[in-house]
């Protein structure tokens, strides 16, 4: 059956069953593919997207349960305050490594900064605990958060 | 050390392996490039088999670098960015010796081919692994850069008719002091190529490096933000279906039949590929895929590993070592050494087997055709995977091309080939590309593993508590054996013994054994920090046992012993000040070292674990020092320690995998447990300045940590972990 959903902005149809989780839809049908795969089971949060700013797993997201709310994808997140501000403090402080559970940690770290300005470290290790890096790169993604925060701080 | 083995087994036929004194004639030649340009030539040293590779003037050339008419500095390069940072640390070496900026630099992947490309660390096979990129192209790659800087003032001065001396290179160009007139590479390229390629250059002092040694930004980190970088999962070839795929649950199992009705029926399922020892659904999208894969009904020939259970593979190591082994290492008198010993020591440890886990599942697509076969993947060893996608296909290697990808993360998984054959081999059955995706469980449970092990170790110390006799025997899987069968002789392989016979400490009296025990079925394979993983668990816990039977300082028993190894002194004296070592801690936590001299870099580790009363442990803070040789990148540097301190803790935690049945008993990351940002140390990186050549960096900080975390577990609660995982319940404090 055909769904109407919202990415970035865009509507499209996509003739896939109801059940299909959103994460093939935009990977597979939609061909966005920032968006990743780890675990199928929302363990990992490499495939956390925002269903009206509100990060979510992709991959355990029927399609037909998204009705008119509005995706936001890595493809996007730049173009919203916090995700442009987190995308940056990524650059500066050098998270990245392998990079593949890196969509879904800006998109974690974007939502928890939409939401709280100012997180303290305990709202860090509640936000970003779904997401697995298997490079390890913890101590900078807290680093990094904390840096965007800052430039909230100073206005910016 | 493995490098040290490899390297040393495959000189013979390879070509000198001066490291300071590199002839030049042996390993380069420059020319034109195509479009005008100047070109060097690379040869690597130790690449393959002089006479397989090389052209009619004996010269096998399997790097180039390419200076453009617009100036653009292309270095073509033979190893995989799978998050180390080599995309940025290699480029540096050129930026440093040719004056220019690291921007002008730029990345191209060298196509598979074994022959061109085969790393000369490993054997010649084409591979990025065992933590050698930097060290195989440090000395060649810095000097290509010097030579093409001389050819390129050498044109300047020769255009302007002046002595090269007053000609400086500098940002991209050649500048005339005198007369302030100045040139860029682009524009002298041509005129470069012309030129004799200059007998001796001079490498740069390390007190004039502008680039080496400074934190430089990765290249690829702005694509891998914005989600527009592309990993061998992410392609999409025009007209790709997916697949994802059922392997028999047991190694070596059967498919004995296949009811497809109901997969066959579920939307955007197209085709379903019975092979003999698998199935896929070939799909319009993965979760159609994944639905008709549920919908399949798969009865399994079990085969003979039907029975198979962990506790009786290591039952078999154990029974191994009452044995004796190949000897790896014999020092001294081992049995005078023992029999003058005041007390003895021993213990048995052993450790599990592991998967590598990576974020990115196994994954590869496939186009087979009539008359040849295209192959999208992220993989370590292309001109493996490309021979193994001909064999499979029943095309000649020409007519196989393979395009290599972003890896997201390998620590050793894509050292592998096995999820390129099972690609091709159900391509072969589908009309058009086909990208196979493995499930996490798929990917868990058919992942090759880091070998157990089983150890025997004893030793003799004197009246005042110094070690005199060290005997060490262990049993388990040499993945050597089977990935580079000529490194393994004897009964031993340099890998699997890393980390055992190559200890710091100053032994009189030393001797190591290994035997090689095969788990049947079970397929074994490289993981981060390989070797040293399990040796390095072994030797440091064990040293820290003889400093609690000689009631010293852990700290001080082991400075003791390294009067003759003032690098492993240095980074032990630096880590234990940073750390505090020494300074009380409340109830509960404790500090434990541990040092190790693997991959050419020394490191010293603390960590400081906390043990609550229930069992539960948290590693709270984690102090490394290390003495790498010369940092390229110290970023990169600290990026790889922090990174292959998680990954060591994840094991020491939570690793393990079982098997019952002969079935692997853990599926996803729920029963296969990864580190998560709430449970990670704060992590001090302190970095030991060295001229020494570099050693290798995206491993040494995994092997290193679970011992210090078992020591400071120890130091705790004074109970003895000899066994990985962790057991927390044998941890729990009674009420």
């Amino acid at each position: 059956m055909a769904n109407t959903i919202k990415v970035n902005g865009t509507a499209h149809n996509v003739d896939v069953d109801g059940d299909t989780p959103l994460l093939w839809v935009l990977r597979d049908v939609l061909g966005m593919t920032g968006t990743k795969f780890g675990c199928g089971m929302a363990l990992c949060g490499a495939c956390t997207v925002h269903v009206d700013g509100v990060a979510s797993r992709s991959c355990i997201t029927p399609v037909d349960s998204i009705g008119t709310s509005e995706i936001t994808t890595i493809e996007a997140i730049g173009a919203t305050a916090a995700g442009a501000k987190i995308q940056k403090s990524w650059l500066d402080r050098e998270v990245v490594q392998c990079g593949y559970c890196q969509s879904g940690q800006i998109m974690s770290a974007s939502a928890l900064l939409a939401s709280n300005p100012h997180p303290t470290d305990s709202d860090i290790d509640d936000a970003m605990s779904g997401n697995i890096c298997r490079c390890g790169t913890y101590v900078r993604i807290r680093e990094a958060i904390k840096q965007a925060a800052q430039s909230n701080r100073q206005g910016g | 050390m493995i490098l040290d083995h490899i390297t040393s087994r495959f000189a013979g036929r390879g070509r000198s392996p001066s490291a300071n004194g590199l002839s030049r004639r042996s390993f380069l030649q420059a020319g034109a490039a195509a479009g005008g340009g100047l070109m060097l030539s690379l040869s690597l040293p130790f690449a393959n088999g002089e006479a397989e590779a090389a052209d009619a003037d004996g010269f096998a050339p399997n790097a180039f670098i390419r200076i453009e008419g617009d100036g653009q500095i292309v270095l073509t390069m033979p190893y995989v960015e799978m998050g180390q940072g080599t995309y940025t640390s290699i480029p540096m070496l050129i930026a440093e010796e040719l004056e220019v900026d690291l921007k002008q630099v730029q990345l191209e992947h060298a196509p598979p081919n074994e022959k061109l490309y085969g790393n000369p660390l490993i054997g010649g096979v084409q591979a990025t692994g065992n933590s050698n990129a930097i060290r195989a192209a440090w000395q060649p790659l810095r000097q290509a850069g010097a030579i093409a800087r001389t050819m390129l003032v050498s044109a300047a001065a020769k255009r302007w008719n002046v002595d090269p001396t007053s000609c400086r290179p500098q940002s991209g160009e050649v500048f005339h002091a005198p007369t302030g007139r100045r040139i860029k590479y682009g524009e002298l390229a041509a005129d470069a190529a012309r030129l004799p390629v200059p007998e001796n250059v001079a490498l740069k002092q390390p007190k004039d490096f502008k680039v080496i040694g400074t934190p430089a930004k990765r290249l690829d980190a702005p694509a891998k933000v914005n989600g527009t970088a592309v990993y061998g999962i992410d392609v999409r070839p025009p007209g790709v279906k997916v697949a994802t795929l059922a392997q028999s649950p047991v190694f070596g199992g059967r498919v004995k039949n296949v009811d497809d009705a109901a997969a066959k029926a579920v939307k955007g399922v197209r085709q379903i590929v019975r092979l003999d020892d698998a199935v896929a659904v070939v799909a319009d999208h993965m979760g159609a895929a994944k639905k008709g894969m549920a919908a399949l009904v798969i009865e399994w020939d079990d085969g003979p590993h039907a029975k198979l259970d962990t506790d009786d593979i290591l039952h078999e190591l154990e029974r191994a070592t009452q044995n004796p082994g190949a000897v790896a290492q014999n020092i001294g008198d081992i049995d005078r050494g023992m029999a003058s010993a005041a007390t003895k020591v021993e213990a048995t440890y052993q450790v599990p087997f592991l998967a590598h886990a990576t974020m990115e599942p196994m994954n590869c697509t496939v186009h087979v055709r009539k008359d040849g076969c295209e192959v999208w993947v992220g993989n370590q060893v292309l001109a493996r995977a490309q021979a193994a996608a001909a064999k499979t296909a029943g095309l000649p290697l020409d007519k196989v091309v393979v395009h290599n990808h972003l890896i997201g993360g390998g620590f050793g998984r894509r050292l592998e080939i096995d999820g390129v054959i099972r690609a091709v081999e159900i391509a072969k059955h589908v009309d058009g590309p086909v990208k196979v995706v493995w499930t996490r469980e798929e990917d868990i449970q058919h992942d090759m593993y880091r070998p157990c092990f089983f150890d025997r170790i004893s030793a003799g110390l004197d009246e005042k508590g110094k070690p005199v006799a060290w005997n060490h025997r262990f049993a388990g899987s040499s993945i050597i054996a089977r990935w580079l069968p000529p490194a393994f002789n004897n009964g031993l392989d340099p890998d699997t013994t890393e980390g055992a016979i190559d200890l710091t400490y100053a032994l009189p009296n030393m001797r190591v054994e290994y035997l090689r025990v095969e788990p049947p079925g079970i397929p074994t394979a490289f993981w981060r920090s390989v070797g040293p993983s399990h040796n390095v668990f072994v030797t440091e816990s064990f040293m820290d046992e003889l400093a609690a039977a000689a009631k010293q300082d852990p700290v001080a028993y082991r400075r003791a012993l390294l009067d003759k190894a003032p690098r492993a002194e240095a980074v032990l004296k630096l880590a234990a000040e940073k750390a505090g070592w020494g300074q009380p801690l409340p109830k509960g936590i404790g500090r434990g070292v541990s040092i190790q001299f693997v991959f050419g870099t020394y490191m010293a580790q603390v960590a400081e674990v906390e043990v609550s009363r229930d069992g539960a442990v948290r590693v709270r803070r984690v102090v490394c020092a290390v003495d790498c040789g010369t940092v390229i990148n110290p970023d990169t540097v600290r990026a790889q320690i922090q990174s292959a301190i998680i990954f060591g803790v994840t094991a020491a935690l939570y690793g393990e995998i079982t098997l019952k049945d002969g079935r692997v008993e853990q599926t996803n990351f729920d029963t296969y447990q990864i580190l998560r940002m709430n449970e990670a140390p704060a992590i001090e990186v302190h970095i030991v300045q060295s001229p020494e050549s570099p050693g290798g960096m995206g491993e040494a900080g995994t092997s290193l940590i679970a011992p210090a975390v078992t020591n400071a577990i120890f130091a705790a609660t004074g109970k003895r972990l000899r066994k990985l995982p962790i057991d927390t319940t044998a941890l729990k404090q009674r009420a």
